[in-house]
Parts: structure tokens; C-alpha cells; sequence
């Protein structure tokens, strides 16, 4: 059996004094794509914050282990030096810092030495090319006035450029439009390609991102825990029944 | 006071050993202004311009919104000029090897190399170095410390001397009227651009030494010069106070750039004056930084008297433990479709208080007068403050005048996302911070901008709970 990458055991959050995962267990092996399904409320970005060690959730019980090691109670720095990556649903502004100077204390953080500005702006522009974005784009203010697409694209991006071995990606689908939502799925299976033992969890409300990722396993997650979990075929009979027959349950 | 803490915050102080050549006794009187006007061997009008500049001092009570700032401060216990070597040197080697490695730790040679067309760095209260380029004296710049100027050019520092800032306009300008030393002098002739800036350093390094500095820029006619001022200190047990004077004139189309990098250690009391006359079309562009001190307070003024000039000021203020900075600026309209623009961006942290303190005057008769002021506050924890206090006096109806301002604080969202990216707090807090100042540190040179977010990340550093 291969050594796992992510393992989560039992794991219970809460945020804002409420409980919002209540015992939910997963397995991600190198190279493998996931995806979480499941309505609102399900929990599904408790599980990418409390995954990074968002402090706004409290892990209350349970482990999580990267790599084999316990890493519940990582800061969300250490984590990323070691290879976690979560790309937001909202990602933030920072205006005044540059795509290019912030990617270079990124990429000097995770590879734990200080990167030259030249090979960033090299790295950078070819990622760029390949995710088909604008130059100009390494030379705006992070996310500060990016459209919703531009955002999640510089989300991939990112992920491209720090080489993590586990991506997480909360909802990277939902608000664009057809096109964007290809050059995202696209950058996805590109980095993928470049990274076959870079494990995927995609966080969605929607399988049609699935029409261009194929997953490994697919999971429903309701009421905090993962209910059921099968292969890519599960999501085609969510999309036929919806999550009734599970919340009955 | 926590020694260790202090020592900690400023990485960039020393203190070198003492040397100095004549070393009065501390307070202030007539006698003592005499003493030091003879030693620098001035014209009668000088001595006597400092004899009216102290009555004034003595005469003159300290505005209450200054005095509420410094309830301690001692005029008595101050020492008021010190000579630290005889005579001015024109070379670098020639330098005592104390003053010397002084200014090698503030890293002036190697910008020199670099960058400056002529340096004037002034080691308390006298400048002992100083160097024009050969190119610079070709175009006919003259560049040089205050009391040689005094000596050289007579009649151009008699005939502008004072006139922007008169020694009886506030008790710290005639303070420094009466007992300035050292300083810089610049003249441009009319038409003549000065491509590179020209700078200097200061610093205070004796215990409780008052260091009154005067500097006069004269850009004639369609002239163009950028001055920069650096300023790193080493820590102190007690308080010292730095009270200079700055007065620049733009004639007719000139343009004047003075930049400040102020980092004096948290025990100096900085207050100093700064004001500008701007002429027709004349421009000038105040940039000042304040990341040290104990208390500042500084508001570069632009008094625009000719048509169509205009005024800026962009100013970040950084205001940690123990540390306040009351900052801002005076814009003055004058003339006719005169413009000005302010923009302040300070920052509180460790229950440190910023201060944002400005006015915009416009005389009735400017007409088509335009001026922005933009303040944005952003406090790094919730026991910091930031104070606004923007004043407005517009005698004129056909004049434009547009405030906005800002308070933010650095959000758990902010630092999270950042460090999921690999960032520690502290370098998450640090981007955010010089992302927040880029709007002013974009317009320094490069070397300025390098350091300015170096001492932001040394003020981030360590003490984030």
C-alpha cells in the first residue's frame, strides 16, 4: 500500500461557536485527484480552512496528518513551507505588493531559500504562458481590482509556481463562466501533468468542472461528515438525484 | 525604560566614542549665542539676527497643542552647540577614523560611488565633510554646508536667509534661529537641471545634545533639483531634541523635490519647520518619512504665492511603542489656479499614536484654486491609535477642495491568505505595510525604497503576539 499523503481522522471544527465538522475522515494517496461534493452548509469550507489552520476554526478533535506527520496543529506558514497549498474561494487584496514581488518571498518561503528576482520573473512568465494570462498581469497589485476569473486564475498560478504535493481547491470553480472555468480546469491538469504525485482536493457545489478533471474518487460530504464516497460515477448519480437520498439517511 | 527592547527596534543604532574639540555647557543664553557667532567668525548681521531670534525664544510661550506633546522637555538641559572637529576636511581620507567609520556604517561612501553628485554630511552640529562634483560646480551649483556658505556667499544667504521662515514665526524656529549649526546650502542657477539628487546624513551622538540645523535651497529660474536627507540615530538613556529649520524657494517654473528619511531613536524630540515658497509655476514635493523619534511633529508647508504653482506632500508615518507622530502639512494658495495635493499614510502599532494634522488655506482672489488631501490610517493591533484632525480655511468661492480619508486595520483574512503563500506573521504583517506605503515609497529612488521596507520589516519583526 503507498504511503498516504493527507489522512484525516475523525476530525471535528467549529467556527463561530458552531459545530460544523463532526467527525469527517479522508485518504489522499500522492498523485491521486479527489473532489467533495455537497450542499451548503456541509462543511466543505470548514475542511479547506481548518485543513491550512485558518484560526477563525477550532479543531476540537481529531488529527491530521501530511506526509505521515501530525500536522493538526501546524501554523498555516509551516504548512506551506511543507507543501500544503489551498487555493481560495475568496482570495484576498493586497494592494500596493505586485504579483511578482509577492510570489518572490512565496516561492523563497517554500523552497526555504531566497530566490533571485530574475528567476521568478522567468518562472513566472512561463507558467503565465502556459495558463494563457496576460504579462502584465505579474505586474498588478495582488488580486487588488482582478475580475472573479482573473483571481482563480492567479489562485492556479500560484499553485503552479510553489510546486506544493497537496493542492487544496475551496470551490476554485464556482462564479465563473464557461471559458474561464476551462483555462482553470486546463491549469489544473497542467500542473498536474508537470506534478503526477501532487495530490488534488477539489472542493465544488457543482460536477460541471467534471466535465474536464477526471477524479479518482468522488465523496459527499452532509451535516459535517462524508457520507458516502465512490468513483467519478457518483457524481453523475448525485447530478441525476440530487442529495436527497443521503440527507434521509 | 526596556533597554533591551529598544536596542532590539533599532538595529541601525551605534553610538561611537566622543572626540570632540569644545564642548560648552548645557541651557541657552545670550552669552553662549555670542560665544558660538564669534567662534564661527559671522557678520555682525548674523550674530545680531540670532540675538532677536533668541529674545523671541525666551519672549514666546510654546503653542499649548506642542506643549501637551512634551511636558519634560527642559530647554535648560540641552547642550545647544558642540564643534567636533576644528575645521571642515575635503576628502574623505582626511576624515578622524571615528567620524569616518561613523558614516560607513550609514553606508555614504558606497552611495556615493553610486549615486550622489555631492555630499554633505553633518556630524552634530557641524558639517566636516563635504565634496562637490566637478560637474556640479561646472553648471554653476552651489552646494555646501550652511556656515560656509555664510562665509562664501554672503550675499545670497543674507538676501534669503529667514525669509521663508521668519525667526519669530513659532518658539522651535526661533530656537533654531538663535543657535543653528550646520545645515545644507543649495543654490541653482536659472535653467539648470540637476539630474541626480544630491543628499545628506545626520545624526545626533552625543547625550542630550540639541542639533539645530539649517538648510536654505534656492532653485532659480526654471531650475530643477531633488535634495534627500537620511537621518539613522543611536540609542540614547535620555531625551535629546533635533529642531531644525528648512526653507526652500522655487522661483518662476523651478521645481524643488526634498525628500526625508527620518529615523531618529525613540528618545529624540523632532520638531522641526519646513516651508516652501513657490513661485509662478514653480513646483515643489515634499516626502517625508517618519518611522523614528519619540515625538515629531512636522508639517511642510508650501506657500504657493505665484500663479499656477502647485504643492505636494506625500508623508508615511510609522508610530510604534512609545512613539508619536504628529505629522502633516500646510498648504497655503495664494494666487490664482495655484494646486496642491497631501497625502498622509500612517501607521499605529504597540499602542503607538499617530497623528494626522493639516490645513489647506486659500485667500480670497484664488480663484481656480484645486487641492486634494487624501489621509489613510491603518492600526496593526487594537490598543494603537490614529488621530485626523484636517483644518479647511477657503476665503474663496471658486475653489476646489476635496478630503477623503481612511482608517483600516490588517485583517486576520489578509494574514491568513498571505500565509498559506509560506509567509511568517511578520513578514505577512511586513507585506501588507509596505504594500499599504507604496503610493509614497514608489516615488523615493530605489535605494530609499530598499531601505524604507528593510525598516519596516525590522519594526515588524519579533513583537507580534
Amino acid at each position: 500500500m503507498k504511503e498516504m499523503l493527507l489522512e484525516v481522522e475523525n476530525l471535528h471544527v467549529e467556527a463561530d461557536g458552531a459545530k460544523i465538522l463532526k467527525g469527517l475522515d479522508l485518504k489522499i494517496a500522492p498523485g491521486e485527484l479527489h473532489v467533495i461534493m455537497g450542499p451548503n452548509g456541509a462543511g466543505k469550507s470548514t475542511l479547506a480552512n481548518a485543513l491550512m489552520s485558518n484560526p477563525a476554526y477550532a479543531i476540537t478533535e481529531g488529527t491530521v496528518r501530511f506526509k505521515g506527520e501530525d500536522v493538526t496543529l501546524w501554523t498555516p506558514d509551516t504548512k506551506a513551507k511543507a507543501g500544503m497549498f489551498l487555493a481560495f474561494q475568496y482570495p484576498e487584496e493586497i494592494s500596493g505588493v505586485s504579483v511578482v514581488q509577492f510570489l518572490r518571498q512565496a516561492i523563497s518561503a517554500r523552497k526555504g531559500i531566497d530566490v533571485s528576482a530574475l528567476e521568478v520573473r522567468f518562472a513566472l512568465m512561463e507558467w503565465m504562458d502556459r495558463l494563457g494570462m496576460d504579462p502584465v498581469f505579474a505586474e498588478r497589485h495582488l488580486n487588488a481590482g482582478f475580475s472573479g476569473g482573473e483571481k482563480k486564475r492567479n489562485e492556479i498560478l500560484q499553485m503552479a509556481l510553489l510546486e506544493p504535493d497537496l493542492a487544496l481547491l475551496d470551490e476554485t470553480d464556482s462564479g465563473l463562466d464557461i471559458d474561464a472555468l476551462r483555462t482553470v480546469a486546463d491549469g489544473v491538469a497542467e500542473v498536474r501533468g508537470e506534478r503526477p504525485e501532487m495530490g488534488v482536493l477539489l472542493i465544488t457545489h457543482y460536477n460541471r468542472i467534471l466535465s474536464y478533471l477526471e477524479p479518482d474518487f468522488v465523496h459527499i460530504a452532509i451535516g459535517g461528515k462524508i457520507v458516502e464516497s465512490g468513483k467519478a460515477d457518483l457524481a453523475l448519480a448525485l447530478e441525476r438525484s440530487g442529495y436527497e437520498k443521503w440527507r434521509t439517511n | 525604560m526596556a533597554n533591551s527592547l529598544d536596542l532590539g527596534k533599532y538595529q541601525l543604532g551605534w553610538a561611537d566614542v566622543e572626540d570632540y574639540v569644545f564642548k560648552p555647557k548645557k541651557g541657552i543664553s545670550e552669552e553662549i549665542v555670542r560665544e558660538m557667532s564669534a567662534m564661527k567668525k559671522e557678520p555682525t548681521w548674523m550674530r545680531e539676527f540670532r540675538l532677536r531670534a533668541l529674545a523671541n525664544f525666551f519672549k514666546r510661550p510654546m503653542a499649548p497643542w506642542f506643549a501637551v506633546n512634551m511636558p519634560d522637555l527642559d530647554f535648560s538641559d540641552i547642550y545647544y552647540y558642540i564643534k567636533p572637529t576644528d575645521k571642515q576636511v575635503n576628502a574623505w581620507d582626511q576624515l578622524p577614523d571615528s567620524v569616518k567609520s561613523t558614516y560607513e556604517k550609514l553606508g555614504i561612501p558606497e552611495a556615493e560611488r553610486k549615486y550622489l553628485a555631492g555630499v554633505t554630511a553633518q556630524y552634530e552640529s557641524e558639517v566636516v565633510y563635504h565634496r562637490n562634483r566637478k560637474e556640479l560646480e561646472d553648471q554653476g551649483v552651489l552646494f555646501c554646508d550652511m556656515d560656509s556658505a555664510l562665509r562664501d556667499y554672503p550675499d545670497l544667504v543674507r538676501q534669503y536667509f529667514g525669509t521663508v521662515i521668519p525667526p519669530n514665526d513659532n518658539k522651535f524656529a526661533a530656537l533654531n534661529s538663535a543657535v543653528w549649526s550646520g545645515g545644507s546650502f543649495i543654490y541653482v542657477p536659472p535653467g539648470v537641471k540637476v539630474e541626480m539628487p544630491l543628499q545628506a546624513y545626520f545624526r545626533i551622538n552625543a547625550e542630550n545634545m540639541g542639533q539645530f540645523e539649517r538648510t536654505l535651497i534656492i532653485a532659480d529660474e526654471g531650475s530643477q533639483v531633488h535634495y534627500i536627507e537620511g537621518c539613522s540615530a543611536p540609542v540614547y538613556t535620555t531625551d535629546s531634541l533635533h529642531s531644525a529649520v528648512v526653507e526652500l524657494i522655487a522661483k518662476p517654473g523651478a521645481r524643488i523635490t526634498y525628500t526625508t528619511i527620518q529615523n531618529w531613536s525613540t528618545n529624540v524630540y523632532n520638531l522641526v519647520t519646513k516651508r516652501a515658497r513657490a513661485e509662478a509655476e514653480a513646483r515643489v514635493e515634499w516626502i517625508d518619512g517618519n518611522i523614528g523619534s519619540r515625538l515629531t511633529m512636522k508639517y511642510p508647508a508650501v506657500y504657493l504665492v505665484g500663479p499656477k504653482a502647485s504643492g505636494e506632500v506625500l508623508s508615511v508615518a510609522y508610530a510604534g511603542a512609545g512613539q508619536h507622530q504628529d505629522a502633516g502639512a500646510k498648504m497655503v494658495h495664494a494666487a490664482p489656479e495655484t494646486t496642491s495635493t497631501i497625502v498622509s499614510k500612517s501607521i499605529s502599532k504597540d499602542g503607538g499614536i499617530s497623528t494626522y494634522r493639516g490645513l489647506v488655506h486659500v485667500d480670497e482672489g484664488a480663484k481656480g484654486a484645486k487641492s486634494y488631501v487624501r489621509c489613510d490610517a491603518l492600526l496593526l493591533d487594537d490598543h494603537s491609535i490614529s488621530e485626523t484632525k484636517p483644518y479647511m480655511e477657503v476665503s474663496e468661492r471658486d475653489a476646489s477642495i476635496g478630503h477623503e480619508a481612511t482608517v483600516s486595520r490588517v485583517g486576520e483574512d489578509q494574514l491568513f491568505y498571505l500565509m498559506t503563500r509560506g509567509l511568517s506573521e511578520p513578514q505577512a504583517m511586513s507585506l501588507i505595510v509596505n504594500g499599504f506605503i507604496e503610493p509614497v515609497t514608489r516615488t523615493l529612488p530605489m535605494e530609499y525604497a530598499v531601505e524604507w521596507s528593510r525598516l519596516i520589516e525590522l519594526q515588524m519583526d519579533g513583537s507580534i503576539g
